[in-house]
Formats: C-alpha cells, sequence, structure tokens
C-alpha cells in the first residue's frame, strides 16, 4: 500500500478572459521580496533547456539554487540535439501570425487535449523567448539584411520558426547553459554533475528535497530544499530504440510519481516519421532526419510489394505517393502522427523498402530536378552528409529510406496552471511534464515550452508557493524520513548487485522496448494492449530474478546505472498500456484501431475523452488510480482535424 | 549487408585515476559493417556482462555527433579515421575484416582519467563560467530585431558556436592545450554586436582560466584537423589578438 497523501487535481487557472490569465496570475500571485529570496533553498533536478534557464533565472533572482544532472556537465543534456528550431509568434514576417493563431495551432495540433490557458500563455510569452535568447548571443539564422530569418516547419501554414542552422536545440541549450554558468562562477548556482537524483522525499505533505546517488562513488546522499524541480526530460526511451540520446530515462519522474505526484497521459507518445530505419537488431539508437526534409522530398512506395527493381528504375506509374494521394492539401507535409500512421500501413502492407522492407522513400530527385544539386546541398547538405554516413548511400543519387520511431512523450507529470505536481513543492518543467501539448507535439514547439517553463514561467510561479514559508524552519538532511529513504535506496541499488542473474540490463531494455513497440506504439487495439500488460509483469519478474550487474559499486558502475533506470522503465511501460486500454478514442499520437473513420482516420471522442487522465500510484503497478481532469474550452470549439 | 570478421579490440582498462592501466584484447568474430562502432562496444560490453565481467566504462550519449560526450583516441586518432566526425558517428564500414582497432582514452594533463576510457573534462566548465556568457537578465532583453546582425557576421559566430566540447583538440594536441575550444568560445560571442560589452573582460578572465588547467599553445595545428566540427584555427589568432588589446588597455588603466 501507498502511504502517499491522497489526491486531488486543481489546475488553478486563474480568473479572467483567457488572454488575461496570465497578467492577473501575475498582478495577484505573492512575492518573495529580494533579500528574503536567500532564505530559500530551490533544487532544480536537470540542466537541459528548461532546467538550465530555471537555474539561470532564479540563481539571478538571488534563490539559493543547486542543479542536479547526471551529466558530466549541463551542455550535454538531450535538449542538445534539436535540430529543427523554436517557434514564435513574432510575426516577423507579416504573414498573419499572432499570439492567437500560435495559441490555436497548438491545441488543434495537439487534437484539443491541453490546457488552454497554459497553451495561451505558452504562445504569450513565445515572443519573450526569441529576444532573451538573442541578447544572450544565440546566433539564430538571419536574412542579408540582418534580420532574424524564419522558416514554416512541420506544416505550420506560417513561418513562425526560428533556427540555427540544423543545430538549434544546441544553440538554444549553449545559451542556457553559459546563462546558469554565470550564476555558477558568481556562486548562486552550486552545481552537481554526475550526480543521479533517484528518490524524492516527502515530509509532512509537501516535499522536503531529494535523494541522488554519486555516479562516481556510488554513494547515496540527502539533499533538503523548500522546493524541488524536476527538469528531467521525457521517456522516449521505454520504446528501446528511439531518437532520444541513450541516457534519457524516467527514473526521476517515476519516483515522484511513487511519492505521490500523478503522472497524466502516460500513452500520449510522438513517433517522429523520418528517421533512419532500423538496419539490425543489435542497434542500440536510432537517428532522426530533420522534418524540414519534408518541405523538398516526396515521400512514396513502390506498388507493388514484390517489387525487386532499384529507386531510379521504377517508373512513376508504379510508384504510390500515399501521402500526396490521401491528403492532397497537406501532401508530404502532413501532421507527424499522420505521416506515421500512413508509413506503417505501407510497411505493413508488404510496399517497405531497403533491405528489410522497414523503410519508405523520400525522394529528392524532382526537388534536384527543379532547383539544381546545388540549392539542395545548401539546403540539407549537412543532413545528406549524416545519412550517407549511416547508411552508406548516398541520398543525393537514390532516395533516402526513411521510418518512424520514438521521439517525443507528450504525457509526464501532472502539473496544474503554476506547474506544481500534486505534490506541494514539486515542480516538474519542460518535456517532463505534460502541460502543452496535449495529444500530439507540433514541430519545433518543444524547446519553446522548455524555455518557457524556465525563464518565464516557474520563476513567477515559484514564489506564490514559497512565500508562505519565509523563516519557517525546514526538516534538514538529518530527518529520518531523508534517513530511511537513503537507506531504502542504498538497499534497491545493492539489491541490482546481487540478483547475480544471466543477462544484463540492455537485454531486458530492449525486450520491454520490443512489447511497447508492438502494442502502444503507432497502432494500438485492445487485445494488443492487453497481451502487453501480461507480458510486461513476467518479463519484470524475470528482470528481478535473472538480472545480472557486473563491477563494484563503489566507482563509475555504467551497468548499474541502466539497471536501476530498466526498472522504472517496466512499472512505466505499464502504466503506458493502461493508459492506452482505458482511452478508449484515437487522438494525436494514440491511435486506437477500433477507433477509426472508414477511411482510416482517428476517431475523437469528445463526450466521453476531453480530459486529461492522472494516474495516481497505489502502491501496486498493476492497479494504478485513475483521475481525470476535465478540459473545459472558452476559447476554442472543437473541430476534427483534417488535412486531406 | 555485409559484415566484417575477426576484429580484435585492444582496449585500454584502467580501475581509477591513480590505477595502473593495461590493454585487453577482445575479440569480435563479426559485425555488420551498418553497426557504428560504439554499438559494437555496446554489444562487447553485453557480452562481458553476461560472462560476468565488468564492462568497458566509456562516455556516449546523443550518438550523433552534437553532444560531445563521447571521447576514444581511434587508432591513435581522436575521433578515428572519419573526417569531421565524432566517435559515435565512426561506422564499422570504415574498417576492414581482421582490423585491430586500438582505443584509448583522451589523454591530456587537464582531463584527469575517470575510468577505462572516460575521462573527467569539467575542466571546459570552469572556462566557460570564467567569462563565457554575455550578461543579460531574464526578461530584460529588447526586441530581438531590433539590432541587425550581418549575415556574415552571425554566420562567422555560427561557425564558432558550433564546438561540442568534446576536448579531441586538447586530446590531439602535443601540449594539452585547450586554445581551440577556448577560442571557439571566445568566438561566438565576441564576434556579435551583443558581446561587445564584456568582450576585454571575459577574453581576459577565460584565457587565464584556460591557462590554469591547460598546457600552451604552440601553433601545431593538431587541433583543427581533429575537431570533429572542423572548427577553424582562426579562432585562435583572434583570440590571442583579443587578449592583447585587454591586457594592454587594463594596463593602460593601471598606470593612470
Ligand atoms: C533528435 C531530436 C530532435 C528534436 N528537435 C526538436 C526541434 O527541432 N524543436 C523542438 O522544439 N523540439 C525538438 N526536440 C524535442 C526537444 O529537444 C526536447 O523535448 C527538449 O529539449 C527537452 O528539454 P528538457 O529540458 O525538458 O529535457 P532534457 O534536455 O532532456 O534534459 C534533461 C536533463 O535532466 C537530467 N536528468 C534526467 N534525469 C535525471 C536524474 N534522475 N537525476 C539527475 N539529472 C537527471 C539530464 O542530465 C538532463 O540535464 C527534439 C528531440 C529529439 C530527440
Ligand atoms: S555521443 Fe554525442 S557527440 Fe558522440
Amino acid at each position: 500500500m501507498s502511504t502517499n497523501a491522497p489526491i486531488t487535481l486543481d489546475s488553478k487557472i486563474p480568473e479572467g478572459p483567457l488572454a488575461d490569465k496570465w497578467q492577473n496570475f501575475i498582478a495577484n500571485e505573492k512575492l518573495v521580496n529580494p533579500a528574503n529570496k536567500r532564505k530559500f533553498k530551490v533544487i532544480i533536478v536537470g540542466t537541459g533547456l528548461a532546467g538550465a534557464s530555471a537555474a539561470a533565472t532564479l540563481g539571478e533572482l538571488g534563490y539559493q539554487v543547486e542543479a542536479f544532472t547526471f551529466h558530466d556537465s549541463p551542455r550535454r543534456a538531450h535538449s542538445i540535439a534539436a535540430q529543427g528550431g523554436i517557434n514564435a509568434a513574432k510575426n516577423y514576417q507579416g504573414d498573419g501570425d499572432s499570439i492567437h493563431r500560435l495559441f490555436y495551432d497548438t491545441i488543434k495540433g495537439g487534437d484539443f487535449r491541453s490546457r488552454e490557458a497554459n497553451v495561451h500563455r505558452l504562445a504569450e510569452v513565445s515572443v519573450d523567448i526569441i529576444d532573451q535568447m538573442v541578447a544572450q548571443g544565440v546566433p539564430f539564422a538571419r536574412e542579408y539584411g540582418g534580420l532574424l530569418d524564419n522558416r514554416s516547419f512541420g506544416g505550420a501554414q506560417v513561418s513562425r520558426t526560428f533556427y540555427a542552422r540544423g543545430q538549434t536545440g544546441q544553440q538554444l541549450l549553449l545559451g542556457a547553459y553559459q546563462q546558469m554558468a554565470r550564476q555558477i562562477g558568481l556562486g548562486n548556482v552550486k552545481l552537481w554533475n554526475r550526480m543521479e537524483m533517484v528518490d524524492v522525499v516527502n515530509i509532512d505533505g509537501r516535499c522536503a528535497g531529494i535523494v541522488c546517488r554519486d555516479l562516481m562513488t556510488g554513494e547515496f546522499s540527502s539533499h533538503a530544499a523548500h522546493a524541488v524541480v524536476l527538469a528531467t526530460g521525457g521517456y522516449g526511451n521505454a520504446f528501446f530504440l528511439s531518437t532520444n540520446a541513450m541516457a534519457c530515462n524516467v527514473t526521476a519522474a517515476w519516483r515522484a510519481h511513487r511519492r505521490g505526484a500523478a503522472f497524466a497521459n502516460p500513452c500520449y507518445t510522438q513517433i517522429h516519421p523520418t528517421c533512419i530505419p532500423q538496419a539490425d537488431d543489435f542497434q542500440s539508437k536510432l537517428t532522426l532526419m530533420s522534418e524540414s526534409l519534408r518541405n523538398d522530398g516526396r515521400i512514396w512506395v513502390p506498388t507493388n510489394p514484390d517489387e525487386s527493381r532499384s529507386a531510379a528504375d521504377i517508373p512513376d506509374d508504379d510508384r504510390d505517393y500515399y501521402l500526396e494521394r490521401i491528403y492532397p492539401s497537406f501532401g508530404n507535409l502532413a501532421p507527424r502522427d499522420v505521416s506515421s500512421r500512413a508509413a506503417k500501413r505501407m510497411v505493413d502492407n508488404g510496399q517497405g523498402v531497403g533491405p528489410l522492407k522497414n523503410g519508405v522513400y523520400l525522394d529528392f530527385a524532382d526537388a534536384i530536378d527543379r532547383l539544381g544539386e546545388q540549392t539542395i546541398r545548401e539546403r540539407y547538405g549537412n543532413l545528406f552528409d549524416m545519412y550517407e554516413r549511416i547508411t552508406g548511400e548516398n541520398p543525393y543519387n537514390e532516395p533516402m529510406r526513411i521510418y518512424p520511431a520514438s521521439h517525443y512523450t507528450m504525457g509526464g507529470i501532472w502539473v496544474d496552471y503554476e506547474l506544481m505536481t500534486t505534490v506541494p513543492g514539486l515542480y516538474a518543467a519542460g518535456e517532463a511534464n505534460f502541460s502543452d501539448h496535449g495529444a500530439n507535439r507540433l514541430g519545433a514547439s518543444a524547446l519553446m515550452q522548455g524555455l518557457s517553463d524556465g525563464y518565464f514561467v516557474l520563476p513567477y510561479t515559484i514564489s506564490n508557493y514559497l512565500a508562505q514559508w519565509l523563516n519557517k524552519p525546514i526538516p534538514d538532511e538529518t530527518h529520518d524520513e531523508f534517513l530511511k529513504i537513503e537507506s531504502e535506496n542504498r538497499d534497491r541499488f545493492k539489491q541490482y548487485m546481487s540478483i547475480g542473474g544471466t543477462r544484463g540490463p540492455d537485454y531486458f531494455h530492449r525486450e520491454l522496448g520490443r512489447i511497447i513497440w508492438d502494442y502502444c506504439g503507432m497502432d494500438r487495439n485492445e487485445a494488443g494492449l492487453d497481451k502487453a500488460l501480461s507480458e510486461i509483469p513476467a518479463l519484470h519478474a524475470e528482470f528481478k530474478k535473472d538480472l545480472k550487474v557486473t563491477g563494484g559499486d563503489t566507482s563509475i558502475n555504467q551497468t548499474l546505472e541502466k539497471a536501476g533506470r530498466v526498472d522504472d522503465f517496466f512499472e512505466l511501460g505499464l502504466l503506458m498500456c493502461k493508459d492506452a486500454l482505458v482511452r478508449e478514442e484515437s487522438c494525436g499520437g494514440h491511435f486506437r484501431s477500433e477507433h477509426q473513420t472508414d477511411d482510416g482516420e482517428a476517431l475523437r471522442n469528445d463526450d466521453d475523452f476531453a480530459h486529461v487522465t492522472a494516474w495516481e500510484w497505489s502502491g501496486d503497478a498493476e492497479a494504478p488510480i485513475e483521475h481525470r481532469e476535465p478540459l473545459n474550452y472558452e476559447e476554442v470549439e472543437f473541430q476534427t482535424r483534417s488535412y486531406k | 549487408m555485409s559484415v566484417l570478421t575477426n576484429i580484435t579490440l585492444k582496449v585500454w582498462r584502467q580501475d581509477g585515476p591513480d590505477g595502473q592501466g593495461r590493454f585487453e584484447s577482445h575479440q569480435v568474430p563479426e559485425i555488420s559493417e551498418e553497426a557504428s562502432l560504439l554499438e559494437m562496444l555496446d554489444i562487447v560490453n553485453e557480452r562481458l556482462v553476461e560472462e560476468g565481467r565488468e564492462a568497458i566504462v566509456f562516455d556516449h550519449d546523443c550518438r550523433e555527433g552534437i553532444c560531445g560526450t563521447c571521447s576514444l583516441m581511434i587508432d591513435g586518432q581522436a575521433h578515428g579515421p572519419t573526417k569531421g566526425a565524432a566517435t559515435c558517428q565512426v561506422h564499422m564500414r570504415v574498417f576492414s575484416s581482421g582490423d585491430e582497432i586500438v582505443l584509448e582514452p583522451w589523454r591530456a594533463d587537464g582531463f584527469p582519467l575517470v575510468k577505462d576510457l572516460m575521462v573527467d573534462r569539467s575542466a571546459f566548465d570552469r572556462i566557460v563560467e570564467a567569462g563565457g556568457f554575455i550578461t543579460s537578465p531574464t526578461g530584460g532583453a529588447p526586441d530581438a530585431n531590433l539590432i541587425p546582425i550581418p549575415k556574415p557576421v552571425s554566420d562567422a559566430s555560427m561557425d564558432a558556436a558550433a564546438c561540442i566540447g568534446c576536448g579531441a583538440c586538447v586530446a590531439a594536441c602535443p601540449n594539452g592545450a585547450a586554445s581551440l575550444f577556448t577560442s571557439a568560445k571566445l568566438a561566438h560571442l565576441n564576434l556579435l554586436p551583443q558581446g561587445q560589452s564584456e568582450r576585454e573582460k571575459r577574453t581576459e578572465a577565460m584565457v587565464e582560466m584556460m591557462d590554469d588547467h591547460f598546457g600552451s599553445c604552440t601553433n601545431h595545428g593538431e587541433c583543427e584537423s581533429a575537431c570533429p566540427k572542423e572548427i577553424s584555427i582562426d579562432n585562435i589568432a583572434l583570440m590571442n589578438s583579443d587578449y592583447l588589446t585587454s591586457k594592454f588597455k587594463n594596463r593602460k588603466k593601471l598606470a593612470r
């Protein structure tokens, strides 16, 4: 049985018309005066875009900040890998963009499963993010006149995406990291690198701190604070193969969940349509090819499943440009979820291409004819090189092969408008929370959300909580609860070491990923989910009996780190399937094949499912407790997404 | 799909910073040429664990050449034989059946060894903390298009900003100098209009922190050829000239 306090979901949406809510919040929140800020300690776990920007800003405001990352340096966080860009409603191109349009596109893109008030705030602060990032030296792409350049991304009808070559995430993360580094140099932020948070400690009904494992020495330690922010990224690696960095994991979020933080919409996962297909069974990681390629590439498969000619020899009549055929108005730019499912159907139908018949073509031949090879090289040269390095094939001469892969997770820790979880004093930011993207995220909107949370939301909302604790002592690391949880975790890791089975953690992760991908991937149904719900616990039981971890626990041991992370993926995987099972509709990234229209499109059910599902930990991973937060739309009306 | 056979790995193993290091040989009877070098290490490690032996410790994360976490001397070359690529982007197809591949950690005084192939590169963070930023408190920024930046300037800044902080430059340098890294960080900010107010202060602080941790540059140029992002050595010239200017100005101020 769980000993956590019972959960109530109060979204704390401020009063007033949608467009005024955020300003109303700011006008009415409780503040902590500058001299008192240093009396508060705030722990930030994770130093990606969300964490680094929060640490920099809170440190600068005067709070005592301690930032934790399992990486050797904050600059390694997975945010660094984002390629395409970041959205903002600047309307610099004068093409009709506005805060309202970005808000509406995000709600619609999320298939009407996100909270209006949060999304509106996101669109509002998007403009400040660009100002902030430019001021701190992010070298965004520019026009010859010296002004900022924009592109249209992921099928948006306006050009609102800011980018820095194909390295936008890198440049934004370096920007946020440098701001945090400045605060570290000034002594306002203390950085704990190669430290993994393994648990959350709550005392008297609120979050009191965290327990960490030092990856270098294997030592466990407690860290008390007035508030804790989890900015620990997404759980896309539950699928084992994904475009996420190898170390991305759910441990921080999951351990917080086990201590009372509700977990929302875990079944909302984004499968990105343009990744390089798997080459063999032992592959460890998949690579994303930027979505921008779809602006010029045409996607097709051979009409005949038994086709044996090479791509160039297949005449147009024997090709199926299926996206252009099914979605004539969006064509190759159809949204991610729609394109991914279409590719899966082609491959399932035997029309896949490549040695394993597990991909579809993304063909630049027409674009090269029209624009010349030089133009294509200028636009995509580095992506083409990357593709060639990985596959050994030259995409100027033969089409790329692509296939969908796990990329992003919209689900995450449930937070209210102030980004607080169901545990008072515990916050979640960036991809780790569930907040803004509903059932499907638009391209270039994750970077925007991470920076919005860290730079412009948390610094305001956190004082609203802290103010009440001024001059009241908080429990320190010698409190019994810290000691107890520290020792529970010491035992947990000792246990991984001592099982003495026959297989390393990677084996279990790969097998688990296969189950989740097969039954809770792009296409889900009741029978499959039931199967997953019985296979996952069986595999988890085997993990607990047959795991083998070699090496010691007093110096770095990557096998042991992995064991802890895989253990948590098992329980999360169960919850993903459970969530997918109860959501008897298709929406965004969640496609239940029982719920589709006659022509195979997602069939949403707004009458019964216009809510967030937030799960409470019951003490038994197989019996989570379901809660619902109704989504009330004041501003927008439900619409069926159509890209035909 | 072709398969390479009979690969011998000679891997550096060392229990800790003070331990005695040694090479250990591992046979890889078969590996797909589609696999990356690090995927081969994953496979070797999985086998080692199953055999009850300790896995080889190595740093890695994104596996797409952007996070700068991976770090290996492959056959004596930082990041191995593929030009303009990081270790994680080296694929087995660049090797041949029967090859022996030697894997060693970065070796430099500024990067103490942690274990096996992993080193501690946190001195890079110290250099950035010393001055690698533009002071711009959150919320106070003017509209982003207020200062137009000529495209060539912004492009040159971006060329330098592409540095992934992997440390190959230090590992390749006979003196273990960190000039390419530091100068890239400086050029990124010093070339931009926003970076001008702190240009001198920044340059002095970062160069001096660099000197505290790393060897001195004697223009070998090995750093540029090892750099997975092909960062230009011209940045070092810019750094040196900025450093002289700042020192000179400061001396004048002191003399006054
Ligand atoms: C290949 C790729 C391309 C992408 N391209 C784009 C794009 O073009 N535009 C866009 O908007 N989005 C893009 N995304 C999505 C976007 O990059 C991420 O959603 C976003 O960067 C997440 O930022 P974050 O700060 O929430 O988390 P991360 O950057 O993942 O940071 C997580 C941090 O938490 C730390 N951490 C985690 N767990 C623990 C723990 N237990 N203890 C201590 N520390 C911990 C890590 O060390 C790290 O510092 C892309 C994603 C991928 C995979
Ligand atoms: S693992 Fe990220 S650069 Fe090699």
